[in-house]
């Protein structure tokens, strides 16, 4: 193994399929998890399945992050117990039904407590911690649902947005300290979260996503597309003038 | 319930039906039903060929999250996995390590559960038999809720149900299989041009004891003094040698349907006469990866789309040893004359060992696959091969088949009866469907 590939890495919403490609192709270097989501048994199956794939022994954290009184004591524990965290990767988060939303402020609360609230949260602990320490790497999943507000799926997207206005302000924050924040904006990824959605040539597998937030890892990057064609289609998208675009149906 | 649109097809990509698309999300859910009264599927990496991974206008139970590793004991070479992991991803993890598949069919993008379900078989068959061989247990999960850890000796009536059982008896949801210790990635052996049926017969039955891998290219469009003739392969594991490959080959695309008249007799022909050409006469010593070795089409992603939009059948017969050379000289002519394009063709012996399946796919005698793009004059071509096969007491492989008569099915496979009781009453296939229809 060598010393460039991260060795303890502390996982938010380990049960999440971007999340678990991702572990899996870490850990056949060696490294050495500390995986929350809600339900032991869950975590049970994926601690096991990466302990054969290479990782060291790791830890595992049964909570529910939408509750964010216990972050602070939660993010000390798994500082604690790996020595230390090398990268912390926030996966968790739920699409949320758009029309539910647009109906009722509480859905809508619901979608931002998760994807939003929970996940400064975490940031808060993480980057003090990480700020201290003077070392590490924040990996955060966005989404291209955060370049711009759609009727579709606008709830969704200001969650995103608002978390890509945060980890921009944290790593303006923390780049003297040498911690990275790496968020990950990915496109169409055929996951349980988007199962309900007729699958188009946009689609594209976790484990791909997975190899490209690795290498972006890698490359210390601060933002990427994946796939990398949403990059140029984003671009677009962002262009069109709020006149035109607000008379699309998107 | 995760309902999914996507649509779900068999690799030979016919016939083509719509399902409701369910996935399986966790081994220690309660299995994921459809509503009242289509019937489910379980639906692994879609590599079968025909209609037995597919349930029309019912629900596919999609298995791919069920990809987890579950235990392995590098010094015994026990694997214990969930249903979805595919035989790439246990290559990947345990040859490294010294292990290998006991029993590996010709692509290696197939799941767990599909390799027990159809009780896969490979180029060793004349020396170990079949994959159910190398199962010890699997759990069943029941649309009653009940799961069932099945082995050769407790449940072993569910077990033998199960292995071949063509995904009917319920859901998969984790297996643990024995590994086969080897010493070396790399195959040695030889490859021989042969230029008749009567040596291909000959030389497999002389290379049985000595090779534990063999297997035959056959040049179908031959005729007349040519019949038959093609390649035989021979390879051995080498006892000492890399088990760790930095530069695997990288797979090529196919990204598009290739037009309906790309592959003709003159475009395989062509190809059939400049590979046999290429090989030289006699015996050429070989040493290869075993992933090329195993998987030589696995390096073409989407293979099947050369066939065009239309989609292609592929036919697989296992004949008796005792007549063999007759029947396979009945069948190359039947397929010669009629020109019907081909370069997928494959043969080989296989042995005696019994199954663990009622249903397997398993036999002494000489087992022959054969694609043919999916022309209305193929499908009568294959029911005049089909009637060859039945009367040399041979069968089919369900596993390849979209066409075959239901009494056809009926007299190759007399236990079908038995195993409707084992069939879970919320599951079934358009296979099943179709050959127990009367």
């Amino acid at each position: 193994m060598s010393d460039s590939q991260p060795k303890r890495i502390a996982v938010f919403g380990a049960s999440s399929a971007i999340a678990s490609a991702i572990c899996r192709r870490l850990a056949t270097s060696g490294a050495q998890f500390a995986l929350v989501a809600r339900r032991q048994e869950q975590l049970d199956v994926l601690v096991a399945d990466l302990r054969i794939r290479g990782a060291a022994a790791s830890f595992t954290h049964a909570t529910d992050l939408q509750d964010s009184a216990p972050h602070p004591q939660l993010v000390a524990d798994i500082a604690a117990e790996m020595g230390g965290i090398d990268v912390a990767i926030l996966a968790h988060g739920i699409l949320g039904d758009q029309a539910a939303a647009a109906a009722s402020f509480a859905e809508t609360r619901q979608v931002l407590e998760i994807n939003f609230m929970s996940s400064i949260s975490l940031l808060t602990e993480l980057a003090n911690q990480m700020e201290a320490a003077r070392r590490g790497q924040i990996v955060v999943i966005g989404s291209v649902a955060g370049d711009r507000g759609r009727q579709s799926n606008y709830v969704y997207g200001t969650s995103k947005a608002a978390l890509q206005t945060f980890c921009q302000g944290l790593r303006n924050r923390l780049t003297p300290a040498g911690v990275g924040v790496l968020l990950v904006k990915p496109g169409f990824v055929d996951t349980p979260m988007t199962a309900h959605i007729p699958k188009g040539p946009l689609f594209v597998s976790p484990d791909r996503v997975a190899a490209d937030v690795i290498a972006a890892m890698g490359g210390k990057k601060d933002v990427i597309y994946t796939p990398w064609f949403w990059s140029p289609i984003m671009f677009v998208i962002r262009l069109i003038p709020e006149s035109i675009f607000k008379r699309l149906k998107l | 319930m995760n309902e999914s649109v996507a649509a779900a097809q068999s690799w030979g990509r016919y016939p083509r039906y719509r399902h409701v698309e369910l996935n399986q999300r966790w081994r220690f859910d309660p299995l994921n039903l459809p509503a009242t009264p289509a019937t489910l599927l379980p639906h692994g990496m879609g590599r079968s060929y025909g209609d037995s991974c597919l349930n029309a206008d019912n629900a596919l139970l999609h298995t791919a999250d069920l990809s987890h590793f579950i235990s392995f004991d590098r010094q015994t070479g026990i694997l214990r996995a969930e249903a979805g992991v595919t035989l790439s991803e246990i290559i990947d993890l345990v040859v490294p390590q010294g292990w290998f598949l006991p029993v590996t069919p010709g692509t290696r993008f197939v799941t767990l559960g599909g390799a027990i379900a159809n009780d896969v078989h490979g180029k060793n068959h004349h020396v170990v038999g079949t994959f159910g061989n190398f199962v010890n247990g699997f759990e069943l999960l029941r649309s009653d809720g009940s799961r069932r850890w099945c082995t050769p000796s407790s449940n072993a009536e569910w077990f033998r149900a199960t292995v071949g059982g063509l995904g009917l008896t319920g859901l998969i949801t984790s297996a643990e299989i024995c590994l086969k210790r080897i010493g070396s990635r790399r195959i040695r052996g030889q490859s021989t041009r042969y230029n008749t049926l009567e040596d291909f017969l000959r030389l497999s039955l002389a290379s049985e004891n000595e090779y534990e891998y063999l297997v035959a290219w056959v040049d179908c469009l031959a005729s007349g003094k040519n019949l038959g003739r093609g390649i035989l392969m021979r390879g051995n594991h080498d006892a000492e040698g890399p088990l760790t490959n930095r530069d695997a080959p990288p797979t090529i695309p196919c990204p598009v349907d290739l037009p309906e008249f790309a592959l003709n007799p003159f475009t395989v022909g062509a190809f059939n006469n400049l590979y046999f050409g290429k090989h030289g006469k006699g015996t050429r010593q070989t040493a290869s990866d075993l992933i090329p070795f195993f998987y030589p089409l696995d390096s073409v992603g989407d293979w099947n789309r050369i066939y065009g939009k239309r989609g292609f059948l592929q036919w697989q017969c296992l004949v008796p040893l005792g007549n063999c050379l007759d029947t396979l000289r009945r069948i190359f002519t039947d397929i010669a004359r009629e020109r019907s394009a081909s370069f997928v063709v494959v043969m080989k012996t296989m042995g005696d060992l019994p199954s663990a399946g009622n249903l397997s796919f398993n036999g002494r005698g000489v087992t022959l696959a054969v694609d043919f793009a999916a022309a209305p004059k193929v499908f009568e071509l294959l029911d005049r091969l089909d009637t060859i096969v039945v009367e040399a007491g041979g069968k089919l492989y369900p596993a390849k088949d979209a066409r075959m008569r239901p009494e056809v099915y009926q007299a190759m496979y007399p236990a079908w009866r038995d195993h409707e009781r084992w069939i879970d009453p919320r599951f079934s296939s358009s296979f099943w469907r179709r050959v127990t229809s009367q």
